[in-house]
Parts: structure tokens; sequence; C-alpha cells
């Protein structure tokens, strides 16, 4: 956390995304660190030391081919295994770790990505076979200090509880300002039905993509 | 998921020629077309598919919607389900797709799936999906899980002793209601096949859902030129009222004047083992006032032959009220 004088500057909203990333973001990766030490030291016991290279995301693969991904307007030339989803492709190898791995078969949203500006479900995407696309994720969405207008109204609406499936929400809701969505709240939950949020944000989620609609400055609701 | 090879062909005479290597294009084939990957995909992370090779055909030129000379539609293999239901001829002629579609999965599974995937969607029977379950789609002479088992959203219509699992597809049934043609391409040249005879009934060889040999190709979909003066609807009955199967589902296709049918295309989804068309329901309303006893004659006509197992007899009952519930919608005065 930065020094009080830059933080008094800062907006609301830059402060609490800073809060969670330095909290939440820092907590969870020595928590997945342990997790992987304890289970490395168990693996170790029962199979010996051959097992535990496989859980470095970092080994190529022997089935690896050549693959050039554009991410957020960003050139990457990669050797990765063609079984590789879109989702880990962009987590695991470019380290774009905001789109997130929930359900893994389709069925839950939070891996949204926009694929030439048209939202599309990256787990369920082999990377290999996006040569030559335009991919963009929330990290090219916006960042702390220039939101989307749509990341802002998520913040002042408090659409999330959680956080996981916000990124995957926020992606849906951007693609949604320029699809043929009708202009009630009942049409907007249709358009929204592929993004599911377990912590039951919907009144706000809904509430946060009306105002962006509407061009209103985003309010709280309830 | 296990390894497999892609391959990117320049053409389409390229992904034939890889293709028709497989020693099936049915359940369980070495090779396969691969597109927008929403069912593939996600059956191979399930180790249900276990393709060695992946032939992608993303990149071949089977993108368009195009209107066709005699007044139909021409719809690409890979034209991408929202882009077809939202295109302007869709919407104003045959607004019974455009409903089926928008209907099915989510926005972003539709801009993902294509014409042809969706066209070959497969089970969404629990039994399929899972490999430590019996099922003779999967693997033939296992046995059939589903059969006195969980069977809530299987099949009344077409079913087997071998396999009650449901063709899951909207898009499917307002195609069956608007008799598409699908068309091929193979080692053999170029066929044409009607969509009512695209799909097979399980029978004894529930493990082939298709006419597909190996390396046929679907390049495009093709539908009439819309009935004049018909209107169209496709009304669906679920558990959930966003992104779930259908229970039951009608896709209905009717011309009436002044009260009186005089064209009528049945359809009928959730309920099947393939897209149901009903021509029985059809007989029954042709040349018939549009009135409540009708529409009551027809949905007991369609649902005749059906087979309820332990736990889906309600949904006799459902498709019934479903399709009369559509007959009335389409033909009340605009």
């Amino acid at each position: 956390m930065s020094d009080r004088s830059e933080r008094d500057q800062k907006p609301e909203a830059v402060r609490r995304y800073e809060f969670a990333k330095s909290t939440r973001r820092t907590f969870i990766s020595r928590l997945g660190m342990a997790g992987l030490l304890a289970t490395t030291a168990r693996v170790t016991t029962a199979f010996g030391q051959s097992s535990v290279k496989e859980q470095s995301g970092s080994a190529e693969s022997k089935d690896a081919i050549p693959v050039t991904l554009t991410v957020n307007g960003k050139k990457h030339n990669l050797r990765i295994d063609p079984r590789t989803s879109l989702l880990d492709c962009l987590r695991e190898h470019l380290h774009l770790t905001g789109s997130k791995k929930g359900c893994d078969h389709g069925q839950c949203g939070a891996c949204t990505v926009h694929v030439n500006g048209k939202r599309q479900l990256s787990c369920l995407a082999f990377a290999a076979l996006h040569e030559g696309d335009e991919i963009t994720t929330i990290e090219g969405i916006g960042q702390p200090e220039k939101m989307h207008p749509m990341q802002a109204a998520f913040v002042e609406t408090d659409a999330y509880q959680c956080g996981y499936c916000t990124s995957g929400q926020i992606m849906s809701a951007v693609a949604l300002l320029k699809e043929p969505c009708g202009a009630d709240d009942a049409e907007v939950k249709e358009f929204m039905s592929g993004n599911i949020c377990r912590c039951g944000a919907y009144q706000n989620i809904v509430a946060a993509i009306q105002k962006v609609r509407e061009g209103a400055k985003p309010q709280k609701v309830g | 998921m296990k390894a497999f090879q892609l391959t990117r062909p320049k053409d389409s005479a390229q992904a034939i020629a890889t293709a028709g290597k497989t020693k099936t294009a049915q359940q369980g084939a070495d090779i396969r077309f691969i597109a927008g990957g929403t069912t593939l995909i996600d059956l191979m992370k399930l180790n249900v598919e276990q393709p060695q090779n992946l032939v992608d055909v993303n990149r071949l030129p089977l993108d368009k919607i195009e209107a066709t000379s005699d007044g139909g539609l021409m719809i690409g293999a890979t034209v991408r389900n929202s882009e077809l239901a939202w295109h302007p001829l869709v919407r104003k002629n045959y607004r019974v797709l455009s409903e089926a579609i928008l209907s099915g999965a989510t926005v972003q599974i539709r801009n993902m799936a294509t014409t042809a995937g969706n066209l070959l969607q497969r089970t969404r029977c629990v039994y399929f999906r899972d490999t430590a379950m019996p099922c003779n789609k999967r693997e033939p002479g296992s046995g059939c899980g589903a059969i006195n088992g969980f069977n809530r959203n299987l099949a009344i219509l077409g079913t087997s002793e071998q396999c009650i699992a449901t063709n899951p597809s909207d898009m499917n049934v307002a195609m069956a209601a608007l008799e598409a043609t699908v068309h091929l391409r193979g080692a053999k040249g170029e066929r044409a096949i009607p969509i009512g005879d695209f799909h097979v009934l399980p029978g004894d060889t529930p493990q082939r859902e298709t006419v597909l040999e190996p390396g046929d190709l679907i390049t495009h979909v093709t539908l009439p030129p819309p009935a004049p003066g018909n209107r169209s609807l496709y009304l669906k009955l679920r558990d959930r009222m966003s992104y779930e199967f259908a229970l039951a589902s009608a896709a209905v296709v009717i011309t009436a004047a002044n009260g009186k049918i005089t064209r009528a295309r049945i359809a009928m989804g959730g309920v099947g083992t393939k897209p149901w068309r009903s021509t029985e329901a059809e007989g029954e309303l042709t040349n018939q006032q549009a009135t409540q006893a009708v529409f009551q004659k027809a949905a007991e006509a369609a649902l005749r032959g059906a087979k309820p197992q332990s736990q889906n007899g309600f949904k006799v009952e459902l498709a019934k009220r479903c399709l009369v519930h559509a007959l009335k919608l389409v033909t009340q005065p605009a």
C-alpha cells in the first residue's frame, strides 16, 4: 500500500482496487505456494521426484507447436501444446490472470474474453485455433488508473462480492453495449445469463450495466 | 485430454483428404473437423471424444450467408449461431430459426458455435458424458444407464432398447420445420441431404447419429423460399428461463387464411432422439380451422408413439401443451 499522501489523491475505486491487489492477490499466491509445497512433499514421498516437474507451468510439452497470438494489441510468439486452452494460455503462458477458470466446461462465463470484438469462452477454445485473431482480456479493457466506465460502474454499484466472476461479468457487460440487447432489465438478464455469480450480486450487476447504458453517473442501489 | 495433432488445411479438398483417413466419422472418430469447439472441446476434456487429429475448418471460406436464386437462403457451415440468428433475412423470412437459436445456450457460446457444429451437437445424457458409466452410444455393447436410471430429461420419441438420448439442439428443430437441406462434400463428391434424413434413429447402433461418412465435410445448409404468407414461431419449455436445454419445444410454420390453415410444418425438440418432424400433426392441421380442438388433435397425433421412461412421463403431456400453445400463439390475429 502506498503512503498516505498518494492515497488521498486517488479516487475511492482505485484505492479499493489496490487494496484488493495488495492483500487478496498476495494472500492467494502465498496460499497457492504453500499448497504447492505441501503437494510436492506428498508427491515426492509417494512417487519420487519425477512427478514434481509436471507441476511447473513453464515446462514445454514434447508436442509443442509454434503459435502467434495477438492479445490486447500485443503480438506473442509462443510454443504451446495444441491442447492448451485459450484460457490456460492467457493465464499460464502470458500471465494475464484476470480471466478466471471457474468450471472449465463453458458453463459459468468466468473465462469470458473478446475475440475480434465478440465475447467468447476462452476455456472452450484451443489457443492454437486463434492465430490472427484480436484477443482482448480484462487487462485490455481498463487499468486501475484508467478504468473502463463499466469497471467503474461495477465498483460504484457494488456489483460483486468475492470478485471471482467479475472480470467475466465485465467482459460480457462491455460486449453487451454493442449487442442488440433491449432496454429493460429482463433483456439484460437474458443477455447476461452466461455469467454465473455464486455470491448472487445479480441485481447490482444489472444496475451497473443499466447505469452505463443510460450514460448516467452510477449510484449504489438498495 | 489425450494429445492430438492439429492440421490447418489450405482448402476444403485438403481438409476432406485428411479427414477421409478416419475409421469413422461417428462416435470415437480418430480424426475430427473442429470449428467453434463448444461441443467437441467439452467432450475431449471429459475423454468422451479422443481424436488423434483435429482438422481446423475455421479458415475455410464456408462462412457466408447468401440469398439463393430461388428466393431461399444459403447458410455456410462455419457461420456463427449469433450471426445467423440476427441476420436480417433470417429475422424477416425465417423467424422460427432466429428464435430457436436465440433460445439456446448463451451469447458467448452462440458467438462461437457454428451451423455445422450445431447440426452435430451431441446429447446431454449424463451417462454419455461420464466415462465411468455404461452407454451404448459412447461404448457400444456396454448397456444403457439411462433406461431405469436418471432419464427425466431424455427422449420419449424415436427411442430404442439401446438408447434414449435426446438430441439437444434448438436450431435443428427449426431447420426440420423449415425443411432445410444439408450439403456435404466428400471423397465421392457432393451430396444434398434433406435434414429429416441427415440424423438417424439410434436403433441398435446409437453410436451412429448421422449419415456422415469419413471425410464428409458439411459445406452449407440451404433453406427453401419462405412459404408465402406464413407465420412461424419457436416455443421452448424448460426448467430455467435461460441457458437451459428444452424439456419440450415446438417449431411451427403455419400459413392460414380466414381462420383456415392451408399449410403446416411442425417439429418438436427435447422429446426425440433426433429433431422430431411430425407429419402426423401436420396432417391433422392442414385444411382445418385454427381452433383449440384441432390443435389438440394435432398434439395427440404428434405424441401418439411416445414411450415414456421411469422419470419422464410428464413430457408426454408437456409436449402436447407446448405444441397446442405454440399453434395458438402463431395463429392469433397480429
